[in-house]
């Protein structure tokens, strides 16, 4: 389990340097090519800025006139029967649909537990191993025209369901449920 | 879905919030919404160029392509109808590589392209392929190791250490991918059976 804790530390620098280590190998003009890269980027920001804007909006509207509360809140004894926490059942809900709203879930259990207690670790996580799975298969399917997606849903949401569990899991394991 | 999903959203929070006397707390809702995807969309702006931009070297100095051919066994399996060579299989390498490194922005493109190829092999049937319905479950399983947004956020929130969840979050996600996977490969051979 240590090692997962050195392994955190050091993915994203090495990711880095190995990158740009194999990149001026190859003689890329790797400032230039950053340059380039960095400003699709922004533009793929500014491209989605309307997406985040209708979703957020949506959600806050949602969460606001208690709709998702009441859910939660006949959920309850399912969640309680089986142990999982009532503050990520919206996040695990929405996670399916939106990954900007997620993230607009996430950044508020943050700010209500602190991304380092064990819901904000366990948020984390869940973000990290879940993707949006209905907005997904939309795009993707669509794009070719195919309307039998035969057992990808399936697949998808148990997979999903997977990753909710290991969350919580791992992360009780790893850092103590406190 | 999204359309509905998203009527779905302002219409049931309005309604219910009429109904529970909440409406204040909607109007500030409708106000804040907005305020907060800006916000997000500033946080996001840098961390989301930064990584397009090393992608982007990656790309130039021809790591795609040589993770291409470092996957061919394990293309091979998940996709053994799709040819060696075939360009489907560049652009599955491609979305992986950048699924991998959790550029979802990066993937997307590569993503739709690989789609693109997969049903010119399927043909117009409307009905996915093994190959199809293998590729989104994959992808819908979540293949990120390296993911810079969470990481951010954490750190924006006044996290001690933001990465310690990395270790977590990569054994969480190749036991999603493996569940998948497994399941795809299970339920494929039964053709219309399991179909939905």
């Amino acid at each position: 389990m240590r090692f997962l804790m050195v392994l955190s530390d050091f993915i994203i620098p090495v990711t880095v340097l190995f990158i740009v280590v194999f990149g001026s190998l190859k003689r890329v003009n790797l400032y230039e090519t950053f340059l380039e890269g960095a400003k699709e980027g922004l533009h793929t920001v500014v491209n989605i800025l309307p997406t985040l804007l209708g979703l957020m909006v949506a959600v806050e509207v949602l969460r606001a006139g208690g709709l998702l509360e009441l859910l939660t809140k006949l959920l309850a004894p399912l969640e309680h029967l089986v142990g999982f926490p009532a503050e990520l059942a919206p996040l695990t809900l929405v996670r399916l649909v939106s990954s900007s709203a997620a993230v607009g879930l996430l950044t508020e259990i943050f700010a209500a537990y602190g991304p380092d207690s064990f819901l904000g670790r366990s948020a984390s996580v869940m973000m990290y191993c879940t993707e949006t799975v209905f907005y997904t298969m939309s795009l993707y399917f669509l794009s070719v025209g195919i309307t039998k997606t035969r057992h990808t849903l399936f697949c998808a949401l148990a997979a999903n369901f997977t990753g909710v569990a290991l969350s919580l899991f791992l992360v009780g394991q790893l850092f103590g449920a406190g | 879905m999204l359309n509905v999903i998203w009527g779905f959203f302002l219409i049931g929070g309005i309604l219910t919030g009429a109904f529970l006397g909440r409406m204040d707390l909607v109007t500030n809702a409708v106000i804040d919404g907005g305020r907060n995807a800006v916000e997000l969309a500033f946080t996001m702006a840098g961390v989301v160029a930064v990584w397009s931009g090393i992608l982007k070297i990656a790309e130039k100095g021809g790591m795609i392509d040589a993770l291409a051919e470092k996957m061919e066994p394990f293309l091979d399996f998940l996709f053994p109808e799709v040819p060696r060579g075939h360009a489907a299989r560049r652009y599955i390498s491609a979305n992986f590589a950048a699924n991998f490194l959790g550029l979802g922005w990066a993937a997307t493109p590569a993503g739709l392209l690989a789609m693109e190829e997969l049903a010119k092999l399927n043909g117009k049937t409307g009905r996915a392929s093994n190959a199809m319905c293998m590729f989104l479950v994959v992808n819908m399983s979540s293949l990120q190791l390296v993911t810079v947004n969470i990481l951010a956020y954490r750190a924006e929130y006044g996290s001690a250490a933001p990465a310690e969840i990395m270790g977590a979050g990569i054994a969480a996600t190749l036991g999603t991918t493996l569940v998948g996977i497994l399941l795809a490969k299970i339920l494929e051979g039964r053709g219309k059976h399991c179909g939905f």
